[in-house]
């Protein structure tokens, strides 16, 4: 509890000396928003329900680029991880891609797709796949030979190994993975909206980029704000379930 | 098949090996792993494979258990070639090999859910049963991680038998555990035999043990693995680990096991 003011006071401080430095020290509000201000144009953004609205069209993307990603990362991972030309070939391939920031397939989609949807959904599935891939790969070759002898003397083969034994064994690198591809799914759906502009349907990473445009500094931190909060909540709701049961399951510490 | 005909003991099988041989290539070089080995077990028998680590008695516990294949020679399993491995053999293998994925109960099922016959009440009776058996009652929803070295081991002896196999074969699967463990597992084991009529083929290194449990003890010596040596054990059951008969006998294979590797050892260095 003591903990618990120190850091609610920590917290508040920072924000009074953030207030203070904005209106007292000769900073441009162009360049220094006050969290007042910041503050101020969230509630009017949630008010005029553009905010609402903008987050509703970047969720949609990225639910569909992400889903996508798995859907093709995780089947895969496990072909790679089956036959070892697939490993040494499209394994090779991931190895690469996973090193390549994400953004930097925006100028080619710009190029195949134009100012589309398509060119966004393109972006955070290359954004997703790779990392997704190469855990499920890890994580089905990490298997212990063991379980697999010990399902065959039971009588288990063919694809009811692979639903049975072989994915919920690597499960802990599947999870652990799909979490990573979550992350790096975000970062390439907001760098994607902010260079791929479609008219009539603007996400959260538009409105930070007219906020640059506008010199609406406050709007450009307060969506800063927004997308922190939107991460930190996914990462909460559609993982720690998972992370709770493995550890619960397997006993794992995180 | 009814849950009564699934609870009732099927015929134990008889096993006929005739000139197993089994070589492993490495990087440096061929490895006699088995050589010409020869060996038929009865219906209900509980057999012994003892020596020293290398001596090939895990391998030929694996052909049995068509874990390993491309050996030369016959193995048969009531007059059937093995070839693949299957519900009729469970194995129980030294590490517990449960999956941490599923719970205590879920772990027993894994076979019995292979079984298409089966309801799932029938399946979910028949590994309480065997749960019960094994003495854990009560810790159907258990995580594997949350129980003992022997607890575990006690669950790894359910899921191999829940499926009701007609051969049993364990690859020293007490060799880590404590010795109090040990023996408790030494008497359950020799109860479940008297009651479910398996055929047992049975890994380890300890004399000890494989006097206590066996009906028939195996001497294996290793460079290539080669079976020296039969005894039939005779003394009454249930054995007690501590019995004295029994010490003696493990004392005198034990002997000969050293006369054994003192040849081989002679032989390798001449």
């Amino acid at each position: 509890m003591k903990q618990f003011f120190a850091i609610l006071a920590f917290f508040a401080a920072l924000l009074g000396a953030w207030e203070y430095a904005a209106n007292h020290c000769g900073f441009s509000p162009v360049l220094v928003p006050a969290p007042s201000d910041v503050w101020k144009y969230l509630v009017a953004a949630a008010q005029d329900n553009s905010l609402a609205e903008a987050t509703l069209v970047t969720m949609k993307r990225l639910g569909l680029g992400y889903a996508v990603g798995i859907a093709i990362g995780i089947p895969l991972g496990m072909l790679t991880a089956r036959f070892k030309f697939l490993h040494n070939t499209i394994g090779m391939i991931a190895l690469g891609l996973q090193t390549l920031p994400s953004v930097c397939w925006v100028p080619l989609a710009l190029m195949w797709f134009g100012q589309t949807e398509t060119a966004m959904l393109f972006i955070v599935v290359m954004g997703t796949v790779w990392a997704v891939l190469l855990a499920t790969d890890a994580g089905i070759r990490q298997i212990p030979p063991l379980y697999r002898e010990a399902a065959a003397t039971m009588g288990s083969s063919g694809l009811h190994l692979w639903c049975r034994v072989l994915v919920p064994a690597a499960l802990p690198h599947i999870v652990s993975g799909t979490k990573q591809g979550w992350a790096f799914a975000w970062r390439s759906l907001m760098a994607a909206e902010i260079y791929v502009t479609i008219l009539g349907s603007n996400g959260i990473g538009h409105l930070l980029h007219y906020g640059r445009e506008l010199h609406a500094m406050d709007q450009v931190v307060g969506l800063m704000i927004v997308i922190i909060v939107i991460g930190f909540a996914a990462d909460k709701i559609i993982f720690s379930p998972w992370e709770r049961f493995l550890h619960r399951r397997w006993g794992l510490r995180d | 098949m009814s849950l009564a005909s699934e609870l009732a003991a099927p015929p134990p099988a008889k096993i006929r090996l005739v000139g197993v041989s089994k070589n492993f290539t490495t990087k440096r070089g061929t490895v006699h792993a088995l050589d010409d080995i020869n060996l038929e077990i009865g219906e209900g028998e509980f057999v012994c494979f003892v020596g020293p680590s290398g001596c090939g008695k895990s391998t030929l516990l694996r052909i049995v258990a068509a874990l390993e294949k491309n050996f030369t020679g016959t193995a048969e399993v009531n007059g059937k070639m093995i070839i693949e491995p299957g519900r009729d053999r469970t194995v129980m293998f030294q590490e517990h090999a449960l999956f941490p994925w599923l719970d205590v109960l879920g772990n027993v099922l894994f076979g019995l859910k292979l079984k298409p016959d089966l309801t799932n009440k029938d399946r979910v009776e028949v590994a309480k049963y065997y749960l019960h058996l094994v003495g854990l009652d009560g810790f159907e929803r258990a995580n594997i991680h949350e129980l003992s070295g022997g607890m575990k081991q006690r669950v790894a002896l359910a899921r191999a038998l829940a499926p009701n196999p007609r051969v049993l074969l364990m690859d020293e699967p007490f060799a880590a555990l404590d010795a109090m463990t040990r023996e408790q597992l030494y008497g359950d084991l020799q109860k479940i035999h008297a009651a479910r009529k398996k055929t047992i083929l049975f890994v380890t290194h300890n004399v000890r043990e494989a006097v206590c449990l066996g009906d028939r003890v195996l001497l294996f010596s290793p460079r290539p693995g080669r079976i020296r040596k039969e005894f039939k054990v005779t003394l009454p059951r249930p054995r007690e680990f501590n019995d004295v008969a029994m010490a003696s006998l493990a004392a005198e294979i034990t002997g000969e096991l050293k006369t054994i590797l003192a040849k081989t050892i002679a032989e390798h260095t001449k």
